[in-house]
């Protein structure tokens, strides 16, 4: 058994420490659409890395990067709002996903694998780059901390402040970017949001200060791989929608406290 | 934006400036200069482009025409007018401070002291009614000892007492650091007395000069209606519609003004 769910486990675990900090800006600065967005996007990046022969991990960065910069650009007339514009993208790019990804003659490609995350599949090589990626996303947040904080606080005054707005902004959206790609195959593009959302949303009611939020989402999140896979391995259910199950109801747990800051 | 040196000392000189949202122009060759020790005031309606020239200052926004020079390696506090922390994001006075000064506890403690509200270090920062939000603002601001400390409406949601500690208070920092102080305020009240510069602003530059010059130049009166402009200056009696009364135009939100006023 163990050999068997060591590496799922070790991979989840990887997708969630690294979500707890970046859901928590997905929270804090109302991304929770545009994240789900990009993940959407990130399908479309999967299948062209399947029609190219390129790396899946490259493939999928390049992908949201791409979208994360047309939807800067599209956000720039006023007749659309964002929110509905986002719809369109995401609904968008997962339809042309699908059908890229069905029309692959080469390869039998499981689909439910790429929406729903198949971390029972992941082998030794996805869990060293897993942790790669996740300790590279670690050090760039906490090198950016401040700036991304600053940003997320009031984009003016960190402006007025020296901070660089654009490039901070910038960051953000390549280490989500990161974060999705690592993602995509361990929950799933219809359920990466989740997994930055949710122990977020459950940190909050727990937190004072953004770091303690940041690393209890870490914590919430690493629970949630854990009792999921646990519930996949004894019910035999799906591991990603495990996952987002057990994400959730440890967010009903958070409500029973009542918040104090 | 130019990066060379302007006149000695002067902080921030804005050159002929204009700028427009679309078709409607919210400033028009408009010109200041914002002098070290100086505390300038910059006094209009609603909508008549007090805040967008702030914005030029504070290089947060570009001019379509004229420039805006910058001393180099300028300071700058800034206290906008509106804060809103998101309730999602815990954050506490002092990690707020933390972001414009990290590391320094001491002097965090010490600029929240400066202010009076030292008691607040610790309050998570959503909680916080107008006027304490302002001095955390200012606090924070105070903290980058700044050059130049712009202020945009820093009187609102503060009674007349606080108004009076706040502009006491503005004065006592520019004595001491010496720094110069751009004011944005559609409100009299005290204002005038505590400052040195007057420049009042209705998308041009209508008149200028000490607040005694201001207070007789006939354009000042015309912007500020017939009843001889300052009927709070002398009196401290505090009027909240007196803020909609003061242009003598209609009311108007911030970039909707139709720029009805001409008068020269």
């Amino acid at each position: 058994m163990i050999e068997l769910l060591a590496p799922a486990l070790l991979a989840g675990l990887a997708v969630a420490l690294v979500a707890g900090p970046m859901g928590s800006f997905v929270v804090w600065r109302r991304m929770a659409f545009f994240g789900d967005t990009l993940a959407h996007g990130a399908l479309l990046g999967a299948a062209l890395a399947l029609a190219l022969d390129v790396n899946l991990y490259v493939a999928v960065v390049v992908a949201c990067l791409a979208i994360a910069g047309a939807l800067a650009g599209l956000q720039q007339q006023r007749q659309i709002t964002g929110d509905t514009l986002l719809g369109i993208v995401a609904h968008t790019t997962l339809a042309l996903g699908v059908i890229a990804i069905s029309l692959q003659k080469s390869v039998q490609v499981d689909l439910f694998a790429y929406l729903f995350g198949d971390l029972l599949a992941v082998n030794w090589g996805d869990v060293l780059a897993l942790w790669a990626g996740a300790v590279l996303i670690l050090v760039l947040l906490a090198w950016h901390w401040r700036a991304l904080l600053s940003i997320t606080v009031n984009e003016d005054l960190a402006q007025v402040e020296g901070v660089p707005v654009t490039r901070t902004r910038l960051i953000l959206m390549l280490l989500l970017a990161l974060l999705i790609a690592g993602a995509i195959r361990t929950v799933g593009v219809l359920l990466i949001t989740s997994l930055l959302v949710i122990p977020a949303a459950g940190a909050r009611r727990l937190s004072r200060t953004p770091e303690q939020m940041a690393a209890l989402a870490s914590l919430l999140g690493l629970a949630s791989v854990s009792l999921g896979l646990a519930m996949s391995w004894y019910a035999d259910t799906p591991v990603g929608p495990s996952i987002v199950v057990a994400a959730a109801v440890l967010f009903g747990f958070t409500l029973l406290r009542r918040p104090d800051a | 934006m130019s990066q060379q040196r302007a006149d000695t000392g002067t902080l921030v000189a804005v050159h002929g400036a204009g700028l427009a949202y679309g078709a409607h122009s919210v400033l028009d060759d408009v010109s200041l200069t914002l002098e070290p020790g100086r505390i300038t005031t910059l006094i209009g309606p609603n909508g008549a482009g007090k805040s967008t020239l702030a914005r030029l200052v504070l290089g947060l926004a570009r001019p379509d025409r004229g420039r805006v020079e910058r001393r180099p390696g300028l300071r700058v506090g800034y206290m906008p007018q509106h804060l809103q922390v998101d309730e999602s994001l815990p954050l506490t006075v002092d990690r707020f401070l933390w972001l414009a000064a990290p590391g320094r506890t001491r002097a965090r403690r010490d600029a929240l002291q400066r202010t009076g509200v030292a008691h607040l270090r610790r309050r998570a920062v959503r909680g916080l009614s107008g006027g304490e939000m302002q001095r955390v603002l200012l606090a924070r601001a105070l903290l980058r000892k700044p050059d130049l400390l712009v202020l945009d409406e820093p009187a609102q949601g503060v009674d007349v007492a606080g108004q009076d500690a706040l502009y006491g208070l503005l004065g006592q920092v520019r004595d001491e650091t010496g720094c110069g102080i751009l004011l944005i305020s559609h409100d009299l009240h005290l204002v005038m007395a505590r400052t040195d510069q007057v420049v009042c602003l209705h998308h041009h530059v209508c008149c200028s000069g000490t607040p005694e010059a201001v207070s007789r130049d006939p354009a000042y009166h015309r912007l500020f209606g017939p009843s001889g402009g300052m009927p709070n200056l002398a009196v401290y009696t505090h009027d909240h519609d007196h803020d909609h009364d003061l242009s003598g135009d209609p009311h108007h939100d911030h970039h909707g003004h139709t720029g009805g006023h001409h008068h020269d």
